[in-house]
């Protein structure tokens, strides 16, 4: 047997498992961003946004679209793998991977494709929930795409991070409550930095998750608070960052060897 | 060539406890190998280490000539583990558990199927196959992780204490499959806290105890260095007081029948010869314990006080 074709067959097997665990519980994994957004759209876009007028030079409900679209592939990307990974360790059957001669790599890229394939498919439902209620337009295919799928690896890859770490159901909700959910709210969902005084323009380009939307809002509407260019090497070197750490996370076997 | 080449292995926890002292075995391949000890002896851990689950200390490990350390692929795909606890998803279907870890060794999906298939046939599972794992009873989980072990067809299986909380029937059922496959010629390693177990299936023994291997030997060798064995007889009329027989210490059981301890150089003719002089019947005759149960007992009674002792007089 080929190495390199086994590695596909393993890669392919831990895909098609995490693509088949969300799907089979659409109800808690597919469902809910459908419906939250819908809310957001109706209240923020619809009620709220009308008497907001225009923001950037877009309608509010435009302007906001891209955000919410992108914090819901970076809110279920991350749940996906950290729940699903932390199950995995809970449950014990990470170790029919370990007992497996199936690289690091290939154990991480399955899980970050499950990952992947749960945010995207979440972004595609958003969207089509936001075109019920506007006009969607792209500027640029290619960096909404590009945004699209390298975030999602980002915040999957993060979930990966977590659930290593996580010793308990608690431990996989911390960081999505306490440090995600601000992130995205103060990355420019809402708003424009460009409203906020000086210094807290200044604070807000700590955010990484800025950047993302910012990028992301660029890809639709062609504008952005920052450039681009800068969003997508933050996003690279944060990738590159956590990617890194996971394998070495994995290859010291922290969480689940003893 | 050995199935399971182990030389100075050492496992010492990020706690402190040292679970593995310097392990060295051979298990030759096409064997079936018993690896008993008391709990926390050290075979968990060991077995831990052989297929990749826990990290060791120090020492070589070789399976079928792969190196853990240089090769560990070549290990983990020439093993199949059916470890002690269930460690499969609870919610997934069965069929699909045994095809995933047939992805994870790089098999694809189509022949896949038809191994799980096989071995769920085998194993009497396949009318169960679209069910949740968790929907199994206890001996069928445990013919499942058999299945999921078996579906790359590795040269060396190894089961953690696979029949426990298994009824007799099913027990007796997966002794007689685990003889086929090592009789077509899948060399097995098995931990038990069955001794029964272990005796009517395996060829060769190894005793662990602290981390130590206190014996290793063929099963038949090991059972003649059985000095004494304790049967007990049946009489046809149950007795008040002990008899006396010179050369055999006979107690009384409770409900009148005897128990005595039997050197085996002296042998049981001139125990009887007494019996039907003193005028009673004996209707059966049984081992009052399994022999290698006795025997495992004096082992790591032995292995352990000579030790305690040095320590105190150290």
């Amino acid at each position: 047997m080929n190495r390199w074709s086994a590695y596909w067959t393993a890669f392919s097997t831990i895909l098609f498992k995490e693509i088949m665990r969300f799907v089979r519980i659409w109800v808690q994994t597919i469902l809910p961003p459908a419906i939250t957004m819908t809310l957001y759209f109706v209240i923020f876009g619809k009620l709220i946004g009308e008497q907001i007028g225009e923001m950037d030079g877009f309608k509010y409900i435009d302007f906001i679209v891209p955000g919410l679209i992108l914090m819901s592939v970076i809110s279920n990307s991350y749940a996906n793998v950290v729940s699903s990974f932390y199950s995995s360790k809970f449950q014990r059957h990470v170790e029919e991977l370990l007992i497996a001669p199936v690289p690091n790599w290939v154990i991480l890229a399955g899980y970050v494709g499950g990952g992947v394939a749960r945010g995207v498919s979440v972004g595609i439902v958003v969207t089509v929930v936001a075109m019920f209620f506007t006009d969607i337009s792209v500027h640029s295919y290619g960096v909404t795409l590009l945004v699209f799928v390298v975030t999602s690896i980002l915040f999957a890859t993060a979930g990966f991070i977590n659930a290593v770490y996580a010793n308990s159901f608690d431990d996989i909700s911390i960081v999505p409550t306490f440090v995600l959910t601000p992130l995205t709210y103060l990355g420019g969902v809402f708003y424009s930095i460009s409203l906020l005084p000086s210094f807290w323009q200044s604070v807000s380009l700590a955010n990484p998750v800025l950047y993302m939307i910012n990028a992301f809002r660029y890809g639709l509407l062609g504008v952005s608070d920052i450039p681009v260019a800068a969003a997508f090497g933050l996003i690279a070197v944060f990738t590159v960052i956590l990617v890194g750490f996971a394998l070495r996370l994995l290859d010291r076997g922290v969480g689940i060897k003893s | 060539m050995h199935a399971l080449s182990i030389r100075g292995l050492e496992k010492t926890y990020g706690n402190g406890f040292q679970a593995v002292k310097g392990i060295d075995l051979d298990v030759p391949q096409g064997e079936f190998f018993a690896l008993l000890g008391p709990n926390g002896a050290g075979k968990s851990t060991t077995i831990g280490i052989v297929s990749s689950l826990v990290n060791k200390s120090a020492g070589t490990v070789r399976v079928f000539g792969h190196d853990l350390d240089t090769d560990p692929s070549g290990v983990k795909a020439a093993i199949g583990l059916v470890p002690q606890e269930f460690n499969f998803n609870q919610f997934e279907p069965v069929e699909e558990i045994v095809i995933n870890q047939a992805g994870y060794y790089g098999i694809p999906r189509r022949e896949a199927k038809a191994r799980a298939e096989q071995y769920l046939k085998q194993l009497d599972l396949w009318d169960r196959r679209r069910s949740e794992a968790r929907q199994l009873s206890g001996g069928m989980k445990r013919r499942l992780m058999i299945a999921r072990a078996l579906v790359h067809r590795p040269g060396l299986l190894i089961l953690d204490e696979p029949t426990a909380g298994v009824d007799i029937e099913i027990r007796h059922g997966m002794w007689a499959f685990l003889k086929t496959i090592n009789a077509e010629g899948t060399s097995i390693i098995l931990t038990t806290n069955y001794l029964e177990e272990a005796e009517n299936l395996c060829r060769q023994i190894a005793i662990i105890d602290h981390g130590r291997i206190v014996q290793q030997a063929r099963m038949d060798e090991l059972l003649r260095r059985l000095h004494t064995e304790t049967f007990v007889l049946t009489l046809a009329d149950p007795l008040s007081a002990a008899p006396v027989v010179p050369g055999y210490p006979i107690t009384l059981r409770e409900d009148g029948n005897l128990e005595v301890t039997v050197d085996a150089e002296r042998g049981v003719n001139p125990l009887f010869a007494g019996l039907t002089e003193l005028g009673l019947k004996v209707t059966s005759l049984r081992n009052k314990q399994n022999r290698l149960e006795q025997l495992f007992i004096d082992l790591v009674k032995a292995g352990r006080l000579p030790k305690n002792n040095g320590e105190g007089r150290a």
